[in-house]
């Protein structure tokens, strides 16, 4: 995991596009979001953590894996700071790193269920691979 | 006479412009071919009774599935751009019909047109002849209905009302947000899918969670999770008294049904229920 201190909070803002300081922290995009009990943190600390260069939490924490991509936080929030976004980039700073996948093809066999659509497994990979 | 043949001709070519605007460049997606076939299917037969010739895409290539929104994806974004611009070559609008597909390619071409860096680099990679610059249209099978055919044309087409049933309608995620870029209607108050109920002679039924996610992309990843989203939804639906719920979403549907753990509501394709008041269900 020493590679992730090479993670900074600019990276995160180029591969995100989101500037986080146009954040007021009214807390709008947590109180919409649906994964909000499952992740350790949330949108909005997200945000406030980026800005005060929190990343290693960030990208060791399961939030990553529990944003459901649902684009609650980024439709609701008032100074369109789109938190998503940002949330989006940390998980791609980490699976970006080597042997850091969250998910590989070597683990889909034992989640397919009869019924199970492609989109799930094609979108799985995508978001938990590289 | 002179100026009246101008006129004619004038209408004529009118005419010819409607006729071919019910022409549309068509794009499935992958999972319409596999487990999903009965929403392509019914999709396909309603839109040929309503006179809306989808022409699939040759050679399409899956779309990925998620929007990739790191600003520095590229690769991941060409397959959408090849699609989008096979229907520009074609001069057609491109309906799409899976709310993930409709999505991405929304999306995709939104950044072709004014994602500067997106769109430089992605035109480096593929080397078209002419650059794609977000030149086509994307609608869904929603929109066609509402915008292109109408719902009052739809009213009139249906042969079989389904009067008395309770439909409830369920946007997502996908269809609604980012509204800026999806402009699908208004993203907290929808009423496309509500409207289409109705015009295929049931009555739509309101309820809080219609358009909050399913979670249905981690339901791979934890199961758990998706469940308790599922079962949010399914008894907000089943409180408000509807019989069923429609989606367009082939993983909503997946999720909806396969997740569900205690109110058990019977999830459908709204094409299904689209061929059925056409009366063209039975038929192929
Ligand atoms: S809604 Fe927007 S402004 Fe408010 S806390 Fe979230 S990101 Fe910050
Ligand atoms: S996109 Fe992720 S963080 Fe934002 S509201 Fe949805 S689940 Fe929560
Ligand atoms: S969204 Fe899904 S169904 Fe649509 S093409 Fe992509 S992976 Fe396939
Ligand atoms: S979870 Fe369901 S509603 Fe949310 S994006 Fe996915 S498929 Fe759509």
């Amino acid at each position: 995991m020493s590679l992730t201190n090479t993670v900074t909070a600019e990276d995160l803002i180029r591969i995100s596009g989101v500037d986080p300081s146009k954040c007021m922290q009214c807390g709008k995009c947590s109180g919409a979001c649906p994964s909000y009990d499952e992740m350790e943190y949330h949108p909005h600390q997200f945000v406030a953590m980026v800005r005060k260069g929190q990343i290693e939490k960030l990208m060791a924490s399961d939030a990553i894996y529990q944003c459901l991509s649902c684009f609650a936080c980024l439709e609701r929030c008032p100074r369109n700071v789109e938190p998503a976004k940002l949330i989006e980039a940390v998980r791609v700073a980490v699976i970006r790193q080597q042997g850091m996948n969250h998910m590989t093809a070597n683990d889909i066999p034992e989640k397919l269920d009869e019924k199970l659509p492609q989109q799930a497994i094609v979108s799985a990979m995508r978001k938990y691979s590289k | 006479m002179w100026l009246f043949d101008e006129i004619v001709k004038f209408h004529i070519t009118e005419l010819e412009g409607q006729v071919n605007h019910m022409k549309y460049s068509y794009y499935p997606g992958c999972t319409l071919k596999t487990k999903a076939k009965e929403l392509d299917r019914y999709g396909r037969l309603s839109a040929a009774k309503l006179g809306a010739e989808l022409e699939e895409i040759e050679n399409w290539q899956c779309c990925g599935a998620v929007y990739p929104q790191a600003e520095d994806e590229i690769a991941t974004k060409l397959s959408a751009v090849r699609t989008l611009d096979a229907a520009k070559q074609k001069d057609q609008e491109l309906v799409t019909l899976c709310s993930a597909c409709h999505h991405v390619l929304k999306r995709v071409n939104d950044d072709m047109k004014n994602n500067e860096y997106v769109r430089t680099r992605a035109n480096n990679y593929l080397k078209l002849d002419v650059p794609y610059e977000g030149e086509t249209s994307v609608i869904h099978y929603l929109e066609m209905l509402r915008d292109r055919i109408g719902f009052d044309t739809l009213k009139a087409a249906v042969v079989n009302p389904l009067k008395g049933v309770k439909i409830a309608a369920y946007y997502g995620c996908l269809l609604l947000r980012p509204s800026g870029v999806m402009a699908f209607d208004d993203p907290e108050n929808p009423t496309i899918i509500e409207d289409f109920i109705k015009a295929i002679g049931a009555t739509p039924i309101k309820y809080s969670q219609r358009n909050e996610c399913c979670g249905g992309y981690i339901a791979m990843e934890d199961k758990g999770a998706a469940q308790k989203r599922v079962d949010v939804i399914l008894s907000s639906a089943k409180n408000a008294g509807a019989d069923l719920i429609i989606t367009a979403c082939p993983l909503c549907m997946y999720n909806l049904d396969a997740n569900a753990t205690e109110s058990v509501l019977p999830v459908k394709y709204f094409t299904e229920l689209l061929a059925d008041a056409l009366g063209v269900k039975e038929e192929d």
